[in-house]
Formats: structure tokens, sequence, C-alpha cells
């Protein structure tokens, strides 16, 4: 069936089952690779979104309930952003797989929390796993976004 | 797609000849004899440095980037002699040619921690043969002598204000003569290399998320497979039933292929969704009953025998009879999983005529060779090409998933995607070996040590891959950081004993670094620490500085390097603090280790809590890596080598039940967390101009070591066991 959502700002459809997940649709429908696929039970967040303004795991979010809201994967985080400018000033992504789904959960940590302490960063992005092991430097690039937002 | 460029079939080398009509610089050739036979079969005269007449300057990439920085380490070297901005080059993966073999692995492979090593004088000279060459042709054009020119910013000067870019010569240049005399840059030169300013070439790719992994690859008409891979390592499909995944929307077929069964679909969902509605009965093949009683038993009773001697010096045995004390020990270090991010893939388009694969692989020249024999192609009608690669770490080595999509491919007949989940991929992994280890120390009445005996028994990664590297029971992969063992005792055995384990076994980052470096150095603490000394005063008084070459470690130093050792053990003495107070529970372990021609020295500050849970507060690393490039990205190297390391002694376990790998997803294989990292890390690098080591690999040893050292120190709990779980560390208090 068809589905219209709004993806980065601009509306966005896809003939798809109702029950494909999200993560699906932005890729094979829509042609959004940034997002990745790496592990499709939510233990990764390889796959996280911005689901009307909240970090969502996409792989478990079927595209029936997205019908009419508010997407944001990591093409539609600005380049000027504080998370990008960072991730780009430390150098942060090693083989770079997981690092979309990183700045995607940081982005949205950062709309709610200006000054995040260490504790608020394990607590928040505790559920990304970088197998390169750039947490130290996702950590700074957090702290360092913090400052320029 | 960025990054990504797919050549028309066969047509690479020629392309590479003659962009723009420009030129395309030769590559040197060290006299290793593989790599000269390489030679005289290449066409193409220069195959690392394009320059189009539009003065683009690109730089082949011939080792695969999945996370250790090769897109800028690799043209660092290039761009130092070249006299160019590494800022402002192209890189582009290199596709498979004997010209890109790598001299140290003998194959164009990137592992074992080779690509600066094995780059190190060759991408020099090849940039510096470009630059020698187009000098050459502005001096042509002048009607001047070369000496009188000079090359910087991508522009050759000669007298007389005199100037042109190398775009405008690019042409005459690929005329002149390769020069046979390639004189390079003094260290005190360098402006490129060793630049703690560089940036990687390849973050705002990254960042911008659009550099190409696999799995983002499309190509037109391309269909999705799903697969279903038999549960039991082993296993085969005996017989299937795909009536209902074929009546699901989208689903175009259902083709059974060497290693089972693969549903292609209009996308990856439809065919994921299908594949679960197959119904299949599985041939168990010979592993069908394996279990880790087995497994381990297997391994106890092999280690029974006497296996191979890699290492032997006056009378162990003897030596041992005769000491005041003996120290002796077993370890038991379990199987592994890579489980890099990015789940295994390949596209793959196979026609009667000839296949592109389009893959991220650590081992391009390979795929050729092994699509041929799975499709009936010939090597030269198959076109590889290498895209990012989403982690790597020694599992994209193998070149099996390549293999699984040209079979789906031209079963069906077009080009196809196939993508495992993440559960086809930890299931169907190679896996770092366990081990089973025993191990002895004689000491003398003045507390010296005398006598040595090592006995590891373990699979044989490189009898599966490359058998013809394992030489009388002997794998050089299977004898890493024991062969070159750094303490001197006059009387030593060292044997290795091969055993499969019916899990099947492959090259993880470090290899048998990390098992032996584990058994090695947490035995000289316990024998440190039985004889009332310091542990790092105890390593730096029994270090060997000089000795025979040592016969097996093709990638390691080779020789003894005492010297370095005590330097880098001095060095992390002071960094870390080592000696001073800390509060209950908490302690300090160190480790070191020569790998790669590296040697390194750790010190793990870690807090144990009353149930055994551990916090690593702080990892001190003091590195004698010899020149370094890019000096910020050999940090990140350690930086990620820690938290793999940790990762593995600290969580890591593979187990089988009924013949099958039981762990399916990261609930089960836990991997570190950000929560988890350690609070603190502290890398220092030795200054020195001193040929490269290897980076990439060997810190994820010795990590390991010095946090199991450490937990000791927190505890007085000593860990022969991995990983050092709650109920491990427990599990080890002595009764």
């Amino acid at each position: 069936m068809m589905i219209s959502f709004n993806l980065n700002g601009k509306q966005a459809s896809a003939d798809v089952a109702p029950d494909t997940p999200l993560l699906w649709v932005l890729r094979d429908s829509l042609g959004m690779t940034g997002t990745k696929f790496g592990c499709g039970k939510a233990l990764c967040g390889a796959c996280t979104v911005h689901l009307n303004g909240n970090a969502v795991r996409s792989c478990q979010i079927p595209i029936g309930s997205v019908s009419g809201q508010k997407v944001t994967t990591i093409e539609g985080l600005a380049a000027t952003s504080p998370i990008k400018k960072a991730w780009i000033a430390l150098d942060v992504p090693q083989c770079g797989y997981c690092q979309p789904g990183q700045m995607m959960q940081a982005s949205a940590l950062l709309a709610q929390n200006k000054k995040p302490s260490d504790a608020d960063i394990d607590a928040w992005m505790s559920g990304n796993i970088c197998r390169c092991g750039t947490y130290p430097r996702i950590r700074a690039a957090i702290k360092d976004a913090a400052k320029m937002a | 797609m960025e990054n990504i460029k797919v050549p028309a079939r066969r047509d690479f080398l020629k392309a590479s000849a003659a962009v723009g009509g420009g030129l395309s610089l030769g590559m040197y050739l060290p006299l290793g004899s593989r790599v000269a036979e390489a030679q005289a079969k290449t066409s193409s005269p220069n195959a690392w440095v394009k320059i189009g007449t539009d003065n683009t300057i690109t730089i082949m990439c011939a080792r695969s980037e999945m996370g250790q920085d090769v897109y800028t380490s690799m043209p660092m070297l290039v761009a130092e002699e070249l006299e160019v901005d590494v800022n402002k080059v192209k890189v582009e993966f290199a596709p498979p040619a004997e010209v890109y073999i790598n001299a140290l692995l003998g194959g164009q492979l990137t592992g074992g921690s080779t690509s600066v090593r094995d780059a190190w004088e060759k991408l020099r000279k090849a940039g510096a043969s470009a630059r020698m060459m187009l000098i050459a042709a502005a001096a042509k054009e002048w009607g001047v002598d070369v000496a009188q020119c000079k090359a910087a910013g991508a522009m050759v000067m000669g007298p007389g204000g005199k100037k042109a870019t190398y775009g405008q010569l690019a042409e005459a240049a690929a005329t002149m003569e390769v020069p046979k005399e390639v004189p390079l840059k003094p260290a005190k030169e360098f402006k490129v290399i060793g630049n703690k300013a560089q940036k990687r070439l390849d973050t705002p790719a990254k960042v911008a998320a659009t550099a190409t992994f696999g799995i983002d690859v499309k190509v037109p008409g391309m269909l999705y497979a799903a697969v279903a891979m038999p549960p039991m390592i082993g296993g085969k499909v005996a017989s299937y039933d795909d009536t209902r995944a074929k009546s699901m929307p989208g689903v175009k077929a259902v083709v059974q292929y060497s290693r089972g069964v693969a549903v292609v679909a209009d996308s990856y969902w439809q065919a994921k969704k299908a594949k679960d509605l197959l119904l299949i009965t599985w041939d168990e093949g010979p592993n069908a009953n394996n279990d880790m009683g087995k497994v381990w038993g297997g391994l106890k009773e092999a280690s029974g025998k006497a296996g191979a001697v890699f290492r032997e010096a006056g009378d162990a045995d003897g030596a041992l009879k005769s000491a005041a004390k003996v120290y002796e020990a077993t370890y038991e270090l379990p199987h592994l999983s890579h489980s890099p991010m990015e789940p295994m893939n390949t596209v793959a388009d196979v026609r009667a005529d000839g296949a592109t694969i389009i893959t991220p692989t650590q081992f391009q020249q390979l795929v050729p060779f092994v699509v041929a024999g799975a499709t009936g192609l010939k090597p030269e009608q198959i076109t590889v090409v290498t895209t990012f690669l989403g982690g790597g770490f020694g599992r994209r080595v193998e070149v099996d998933y390549a293999i699984d999509a040209a079979e789906i491919s031209k079963a069906v007949g077009a080009p196809v995607k196939m993508l495992w989940s993440r559960e086809d991929d930890m299931t169907h992994d190679s896996y770092r070996p366990g081990g089973y280890y025993k191990v002895q120390m004689g000491v003398d009445g003045d507390g010296k040590l005398v006598a040595y005996r090592y006995h590891g028994t373990s699979p044989s990664i490189s009898a599966r891959l490359f058998p013809s590297i394992v030489k009388d029971g002997i794998d050089p992969f299977a004898v890493e950081a024991i062969d070159n063992f750094p303490y001197a005792v006059k009387n030593t055995k060292l044997t290795y004993q091969m055993h499969d384990t019916g899990i099947t076994p492959g090259y993880w980052r470090g290899v048998s670094h990390n098992l032996n470096a584990y058994v090695v150095e947490g035995f000289i603490d316990e024998v440190a620490i039985a004889q009332g000394k310091d542990p790092i005063q105890f390593r730096i008084d029994n270090l060997e500085f000089e000795g025979e070459k040592h016969k097996w470690s093709g990638l390691s130093a080779g020789i003894p390097v005492g010297a370095r050792l005590k330097a880098v053990l001095e060095g992390v003495r002071t960094k870390s603090g080592w000696g001073g107070k800390l509060p209950e529970g908490r302690g300090r372990g160190v480790a070191s280790m020569e790998g790669y021609n590296t040697c390194l020295a750790c010190v793990a500050e870690v807090s144990v809590t009353k149930n055994y849970d551990v916090v690593i507060d702080k990892v001190t690393f003091v590195i004698d890596a010899g020149q370094l490039i890019h000096p910020d990205q050999a940090k990140a190297q350690v930086e990620s080598s820690i938290i793999f390391g940790q990762s593995a002694c600290m969580y890591g376990e593979i187990t089988v039940k009924n013949g099958g790998v039981e762990q399916t997803n990261f609930d089960m294989y836990r991997v570190v967390r950000m929560n988890e990292a350690p609070k603190v890390i502290d890398i220092t690098f030795a200054e020195n101009n001193n040929t490269p080591g290897g980076l990439g690999e060997p810190a994820t040893a010795v990590v390991q070591a010095a946090i199991g050292n450490a937990i000791f120190a927190a505890t007085g709990i000593r860990l022969r066991k991995m990983p050092f779980t709650p109920e491990n560390i427990k599990g080890s208090i002595k009764a």
C-alpha cells in the first residue's frame, strides 16, 4: 500500500507492505542508504533515525505507523550541525558504519540536554555499538558539539 | 555512489594508463622473488598515481579501508614524495592486480598489520618516481637540466620563473623513462609523513553518510537475496519446501546454492520475510553433536600429545627437574566472533561472458579465482570492486560470501545483492580459535629463571585457509607472541599441537598474539609475584637482549628486542603512576609484547566490585612503532584495539551446541558499549624515525593481559580462563 510521510522536510512515499520496517523503506525504496542495518533487533543502534524528533531504531518501526509522521535521517541532519562539525573536527569515524546511528542518537541527546554530563552520555549512548571502539572520540565530540550549540 | 567506480569489465588497467590522456606512473617493486615475477606480468608501468591533463591527481589505495586509515595513510606516503597536497588528491580503491600484492603476505590482502609496513618504501618510491618523471618532462620541454628544476605543490618550477602544473606535464611525463635510482627524502624533510594535524580523507564522506559500503551498493536491475544456511557448522541442505516462501509478494525465485537456500525478491524485506517461511531439512554433517564438553575435552586430550617443537634451547625438561622451584599453570581461552557492524554482503552480477563482484573484502585478489570456480567463468572475466568495509577485523579475509552471492546471481540470471542478517553473520563466522595452554617455569635457588616449557593446543587457521604455510605441524599464525618469547631463559622448549574443535577457525584481529601473549604475560606475572618481585621490574630484569633469530614469527621483528621492550616498560611505569597507592578493590596490571615489529607496554587500572563486576578505570600504553605516518590515526588504532581487546577478555565467548553456534546477536554476544569503555585512555608513542611497525592489531592482545593482571592485583584472583565474567572470576578463586 502507498504510505506517505515527511522525510527530511520533504514529502516521501513508498508502495510497500505496512509491516515493512522504516529502515528498509529508507534504504531500498527511497535509496537513502545513510541509515545502516546492524542487528535487526534494536540491539546496536546503527539504524537510528528521528521520528517526530525522537531517536528511534528504524529496524523496529513498521512503515504503516509512520504514515503522516516526520522522519529525519542522517542525510537530513545539516552539515552545519554541531554534531557533524564536531565529528569531523575530531575524526571520530574509523570504519564509519555505525556513525550515522551514533550521530542521530547524539543529536537527539543535545536537543533535550544542552550540557550532558559523562553519566548522561553513558545513559543515552550505550544502546549504540561501535566495534571499532570510537567511544572516547564520540564522547569528546558530543561535549564539543554541546559547546558549539 | 561516491568513492566507488565500477569500471567496464577488464578495462581497468587500460583505463588507468589513459586518464585524460595523462600520466599513469609505474610502481616501484622490491626485489622479492614473488613480487618480481609479478612485475614481469604487469602491463601497467605505474599503478599508483594517475595525473589527468586537468591536473586531477588520483592515488590508488590498494588496501581495504575498514577503519584503520589506509585511505589516508597510503596516499600520505605517495604524496610526501610526489610533492602534492594530500588533501587535494582523489583516492580510489585499486582493483585486483599483481602489482598491488602485499609483499609481506604474498597476496593483495589487507591484514597482519602490514599495510604501512609493506607500503613504507614502495609507495614513497612510487611517488618519487612520478615526481622525477614530471621533472624530466619539464626539463626536456624547457631545454634545461633536471637539476635546475624542482617540484612543489603539484607544479614543476624551473630557471627564470618557468613553471608548469603536473597536469600540463602529464602526457610528456608518461613518455619519460621510469627512473632506476629513486632516492628518498631523509626523515628530517618529511612534511606529510608524521603530520600531527593531518585529518582523515574519508571523514567527510563518513560523516555525511555518503561513503559507500558493500551494503549500500545498487546496480541496475538488482534483486535482493536473503539466505537460509545450516544452523550446524558443516551442515548441508538435504531437502526444502519453498511453497509458502514462493507465494510471498515480491519473490522472484528460490534457489539452492552450495551453502544453503536463497530467496530472491524485489526488496530485502520481502526476501527476508519469505525466507523465514522456508521449510528446510538439514543434512547435519560431521559436527552435528558437537558441544562445549566435546570442544574442551578434545583440546585437553590433544594437549596430551607431544606437539611440534617450534623453539628450543638447552634442556628444558631436565632443568625443570633440577630447578629449586617450579611454577605451572594451565590456561583456557575461548572462541570469539568478529562481528563487524556491517553484516556480510556482496553484490554479484554473473552473466554468460563475465561477472562483476562488488564486495567489502580484505582479499580482493582471491575473489576472481573463487568466483571463477563457482561460476565456470575464467578469473580474467571477473571484475572485482572493493567498497568501504563496515569493519573487518579479519572476517573479510574470507571470501565465502562473495562466492555465495555469485552462485545466487548465476542461478537467477540477474544482479543480486545478498545480505546476511546479524544472526547469519554471527553463526557463520570464522572464529578466533580457542586454545588450551600448559606452561611451566623453573627457578633456581637465586631466583633466576632457568627453564621454560610452553605447550599450546589450538586449531590451526592456516591449515584451513593457507595450508602451504603450515610446515612440520607448525602454523606460523598459531605461534605468534610465543615464538618470540621475550625473556631470557637458558632452557626452553616451546611446542604447538594442532587440534580441530569443529568450530571453523579464522584470523581475528591480532590472531594468536591474543592467545599466546595472554598466557606468556599472565604467567610471567604469576612467577614475578610468587617470587615477591615487582611485575614491571621483574620483566625488565629478565628480558632477552641478544639471541638467535626467531624461526617462525614471519610478521614480528624476528630477533630479540629487549632494549625496545625495556624502554616501553620503563615508559609505562612512569606514565601510569605505577606503584601509587590505590583504594581497596582497585589494582594495576602490566603486560608487554613485541608484535608486527612494534613494542608495546600497557598498564591497566581496574576496580572490582564485591559482585566481581570489573570497571576499567584507566589504560596506559607506551608504544614503539617506529616512524608514525599519520600520528592521530595511529593513536586511533590503539584506542580501537584497547576496546576490541576489552570486549574479548571481558565478555567474548562463542559456544556451540548440537554443532551450531549458540550466540546469534548482540544480546548473546556482548561487546563493550559506551558506558563500559575505559574511563581514561593514555597513549604515548616513542618518537623516532625507525622503520614503521604494524599498529592495527598488537594492542588488542596486550590490553587483555594487562586487564587480567590488574584484576589479580585488585582481588588476588588469578584468571586463567576468559572471559572475565563475574562467574568466571568467582570460579577462579583458589579453593
